[in-house]
């Protein structure tokens, strides 16, 4: 009866009757970064884009430019491919995390 | 009668600056749910004890206009007094007062009453409510903050420090209050952040109310910047005088004992844990069932609650207790337990006080979010302030004890005065399961049956291992004791340490995993 109401935690395969703390119940899973998504790494707005899709570009060229903090980021190529998607424009305010280019898979 | 004249005309300077902001500033702070800075000085100290100094001080800042304005006491009350009997220096901000900000000499009472706190070797609490740096002084403010700042480290470990967050208290203010011992905040009036919602919002773009970004409850759940927690300012002031019984006056003394008393705790000792080593129990309830009168005076009890820490007395001298708390995530240590833990034991051991710890944990909490949280630092922390600690530490297992959790927990190891285990402890490298799945491997996954192969190597585990005994028989642990004679025991323990002293080799000072 009162069981039913205990979480449960894991350690070395041992199952523990117990309960969650808030902040542990808001963990954020982690997952393994996609390297083809750029993603914002900071809120901001988006300045200018340099690209379209289909374009195939070396490592190191300019895609676009997120102004954050006042400062102009370059946001260049990871490595060498081709532009599948933009998902952003000249003027888009955008928070963290925002899925910004998609590079098409090898 | 000239002498006359000149004590009337002080008096009337002095209730002159007693008005603080004045009239409309004071209505505004109550309006805020807010007391007035010298109503929360005289709640704070005995009746009839307070004396207050530097009233007359004014702010030296010209530009700006600031010359035709009047500032009483520049914003802030500094004073001493008594609580309970003991001396303490304060310091107060005063909102009314240009929103307490702070200023050349605004800053400079507060050090001034610093420096005499830590000259004559006595607590210091500072009442912040306080909109920050004064503006129009420029750097002179920034300069005031950095003197405050080399002063709390200056007496950190000497004298009890402690901060009460009494409004808001942001940007570089708040890290006075870090630097202190024990930071007190109250329901909807504390507010710490470095950076304000509304630069959030136009940096970031990120929406928040300065309640859900650092108001009291976040401060006493979330980030662990705050210790005690209350509902109102008059319960805040409560636990503030609670706390001065309990710690001394300064490094070099022991907290003043008080009359011996007994447990009063209705349950018996012996029925509060369950012996199956997977279900939960409320460690609280062990300590209640052996401190003075079952009482227990937590700190932090809603940050990182998987470990418990607080005073509490035993025949009338306060010890600190550092638990694991099975009731929630198991008890296991992570990152923020460690550094909860960690911290308080170094506390206990500045102010010279004994610390018990009671064991019952599984080990470390599992999961990518802790490694790349730094688990491994943080953990650290916890084997660098057991194993420096100098005051008398004695562990009592109660459960589990598994793993680097039994190394950490004040382990023998680490010099550990005294290591007691009820007979229900479990002191092995991992839990029954897991090793049984490692040392019988090869025999489970060849049998016919493995999940029942697996019980048979479990239990045959458990049977060996799962005991105090193989650590007793090392000398690991120094007696196992029936759960009845914890306290009689502790008592004891206690007493026979009560002249320890060591010293370890000389050294400017360590490098702590901070």
């Amino acid at each position: 009866m009162e069981e039913e109401k205990f979480e449960t935690i894991i350690v070395h395969s041992a199952v523990y009757k117990t309960e969650y703390t808030e902040k542990y119940r808001r963990r954020i899973k982690w997952e393994k970064p996609d390297e083809n998504q750029l993603h914002s790494f900071i809120p901001g707005t988006i300045i200018d884009v340099f690209v379209k899709p289909g374009d195939k570009l070396k490592e190191g060229d300019p895609l676009l430019i997120l102004e954050a903090m006042k400062m102009h980021n370059l946001v260049q190529m990871p490595f060498d491919g081709k532009i599948a998607t933009i998902k952003v424009k000249a003027g888009d305010k955008i928070p963290k995390g925002t899925l910004m280019i998609e590079i098409a898979a090898k | 009668m000239s002498l006359k004249r000149n004590i009337l005309d002080l008096r009337k300077r002095k209730d002159e600056v007693l008005k603080g902001g004045g009239e409309k500033a004071i209505e505004k702070q109550m309006a805020m749910g807010k007391l007035t800075a010298r109503e929360r000085i005289l709640y704070i100290l005995d009746e009839g004890s307070f004396h207050e100094y530097d009233m007359f001080v004014e702010h030296v800042a010209r530009d700006f206009d600031m010359d035709k304005m009047k500032l009483h006491g520049d914003g802030v009350i500094i004073g001493t007094g008594t609580i309970y009997g003991s001396p303490v220096c304060i310091f107060a901000q005063d909102f009314t007062v240009a929103g307490g900000s702070l200023g050349l000499m605004h800053a400079r009472k507060i050090t001034k009453i610093m420096d005499h706190s830590l000259k004559m070797r006595v607590p210091l609490i500072g009442i912040n409510d306080s909109g920050g740096a004064r503006i129009q002084e420029g750097v002179n403010s920034l300069a005031g903050y950095g003197e405050i700042f080399f002063r709390n480290t200056l007496a950190s470990g000497v004298i009890p420090q402690i901060s009460v967050i009494l409004g808001p208290c942001a940007g570089g203010a708040v890290y006075s209050p870090a630097l202190t011992d024990f930071v007190f905040v109250v329901n909807n009036i504390s507010k710490m952040f470095i950076t304000g919602p509304s630069v959030i919002k136009t940096v970031l773009g990120e929406e928040i109310s300065m309640e859900d970004l650092g108001g009291a409850k976040v401060h006493a759940e979330v980030t662990g910047n705050a210790h005690f927690y209350a509902e109102s300012e008059l319960e805040c002031f409560e636990q503030i005088k609670k706390l001065i019984t309990y710690i001394p006056w300064n490094n070099t003394q022991k907290a003043k004992a008080i009359e011996p008393a007994k447990p009063t705790f209705k349950k018996k000792i012996e029925n509060i844990v369950p012996v199956d080593a997977k279900m939960p129990y409320d460690i609280r309830d062990i300590i209640k069932a052996i401190t003075d009168n079952s009482d227990f005076f937590e700190v932090m009890e809603y940050f990182a609650p998987n470990v418990v820490i607080g005073f509490g007395r035993m025949e009338g001298e306060t010890v600190g207790f550092v638990c694991n708390q099975p009731k929630v995530l198991a008890g296991v240590l992570d990152c923020d337990s460690s550094d909860k833990a960690a911290r308080f034991i170094r506390y206990c051991d500045a102010f010279n006080i004994p610390i018990i710890t009671l064991e019952d944990l599984p080990g470390y909490l599992p999961g990518v979010d802790q490694e790349h949280a730094g688990v491994i630092r943080h953990g650290a922390k916890i084997l660098y302030a057991y194993s420096e600690a100098t005051v008398a530490r004695i562990t009592v297992i109660i459960r589990k004890a598994y793993g680097g959790g039994y190394i950490a927990m004040n382990s023998r190891h680490l010099r550990a005065d005294f290591v007691f285990a009820w007979p229900t402890a479990e002191i092995a490298v991992m839990g029954p399961e897991g090793a049984a799945n490692i040392v019988f491997r090869k025999e489970i996954a060849e049998a016919e049956d493995p999940d029942a192969m697996r019980q048979v190597k479990i239990q045959e585990y458990k049977d060996k291992f799962a005991n105090p005994y193989v650590a007793a028989s090392k000398g690991y642990i120094d007696e196992v004791i029936e759960p009845q004679d914890t306290r009689r025991i502790l008592l004891h323990a206690l007493k026979v340490s009560a002249n320890k002293s060591i010293s370890g080799p000389k050294k400017k000072h360590g490098i702590p995993p901070f």
